[in-house]
């Protein structure tokens, strides 16, 4: 289950020295002498140097506990090496695709008049932007029920995940989970928005009702921080995963 | 592509939170270094830049957002997570008892 699959929350760090060699299978992480594994056991290896440098990065900024919950890299390598939720290709190209019908940037209010105003200023530009690059119809509605999607938009977003390796398509999937949104993913991984803004767009409705009525400060930021923290994580996995140099590795023909 | 001001500013801030991150040695760490050489190698200025160099500029970005983001959040876990984890000796000198000194340990 999903709880089996998660480590303890925190240990001593008990590693003094970190450092990344190339096997095989590609680059593994070395805590003094012991080659990294996965929850499951498995040699942890990734099939770009970009990205290893990044965990070892994770794992040598470790003070005196090891902080998992802070380590968003590794977790994702740890997913795409494991796959706990045996899903294949298909199957997370569908669950990205599904999103699309609660996508947060589709799904308009009505009242108040201010919010209604701030999601169409915020969010018509973002539809706009994907409805072109992608030559679709996708709309907003404030119905209940959502917009209604075109099956032809859909085999859009299904033909151009496709394209993506399954390490990229986990990373992918985290965001879309990440954001609740198909729309402000494809948008930050195409480099039209920055991580910064998609978090924003993604919690418009939560700025907006904590610019009128106050917040818990602490666990505004808090909540921030975190989803910036995952969404970057995700984003950066995506594109090492991705480029060119990195998509030759074995470890992604799939 | 996003609007990510200057490249050599988010270089700069990129090298500052792998600093933080990395301690004394930080010259020596492979980020460092690799982050670096990937900038001196695509020659990333200030001037209109071709694809590959915006591509690693929103790279730069990213993963200094992702430094960045779990320093402050890992700042905030400590403030309201951490504190208020006291020893038993400490709660009770609180309410002024002392723990009770078992001969031979606890039962």
């Amino acid at each position: 289950g999903r709880r089996a699959y998660a480590p303890p929350a925190e240990r001593k760090r008990f590693y003094q020295n970190v450092s990344i060699s190339q096997g095989e299978g590609g680059f593994e992480i070395n805590l003094d002498h012991r080659k990294l594994k996965t929850p499951q056991a498995k040699l942890f290896t990734v099939p770009s140097e970009a990205l290893a440098i990044a965990v070892a990065t994770e794992w040598d900024s470790q003070k005196d506990t090891i902080k998992f919950y802070t380590m968003h890299l590794t977790t994702l390598c740890n997913t795409a090496l494991d796959n706990p939720t045996q899903r294949n290709k298909t199957q997370l190209i569908r669950a990205a695709v599904k999103f699309l019908e609660t996508d947060t940037v589709c799904y308009r209010v009505e009242e108040p008049p201010a919010l209604a105003e701030l999601q169409k200023n915020e969010w018509d530009p973002v539809v706009a932007w994907a409805e072109k690059r992608y030559n679709v119809t996708i709309g907003s509605s404030t119905s209940i029920l959502g917009p209604n999607i075109p099956a032809s938009t859909k085999e859009t977003f299904v033909s151009h995940l496709a394209s993506y390796n399954m390490w990229a398509l986990q990373g992918i999937e985290f965001v879309i989970t990440q954001l609740k949104s198909l729309i402000l993913s494809m948008s930050l991984i195409d480099r039209h928005i920055t991580v910064e803004k998609a978090v924003l767009l993604s919690r418009l409705e939560e700025e907006y009702q904590i610019r009128r009525w106050g917040n818990v400060e602490w666990a505004h930021d808090y909540d921030l921080c975190e989803l910036r923290a995952r969404t970057a994580a995700g984003t950066l996995f995506v594109h090492l995963c991705s480029e060119s140099s990195t998509v030759k590795h074995k470890l992604l023909q799939d | 592509m996003a609007a990510l001001g200057a490249p050599l500013r988010t270089l700069r801030a990129l090298l500052r939170e792998l600093r933080h991150a990395a301690g004394r040695s930080y010259r020596d760490s492979p980020a460092y270094r690799h982050v670096l050489a990937a900038f001196r190698a695509h020659r990333v200025r200030a001037e209109k830049l071709c694809r590959a160099q915006q591509e690693l500029h929103f790279q730069a970005a990213t993963y200094l957002c992702l430094l960045r983001s779990v320093r402050e959040h890992e700042a905030l876990h400590r403030e309201y997570h951490g504190k208020g984890e006291r020893s038993a000796q400490e709660v009770a000198g609180l309410v002024g008892f002392r723990l009770p000194q078992q001969p031979g340990g606890k039962g």
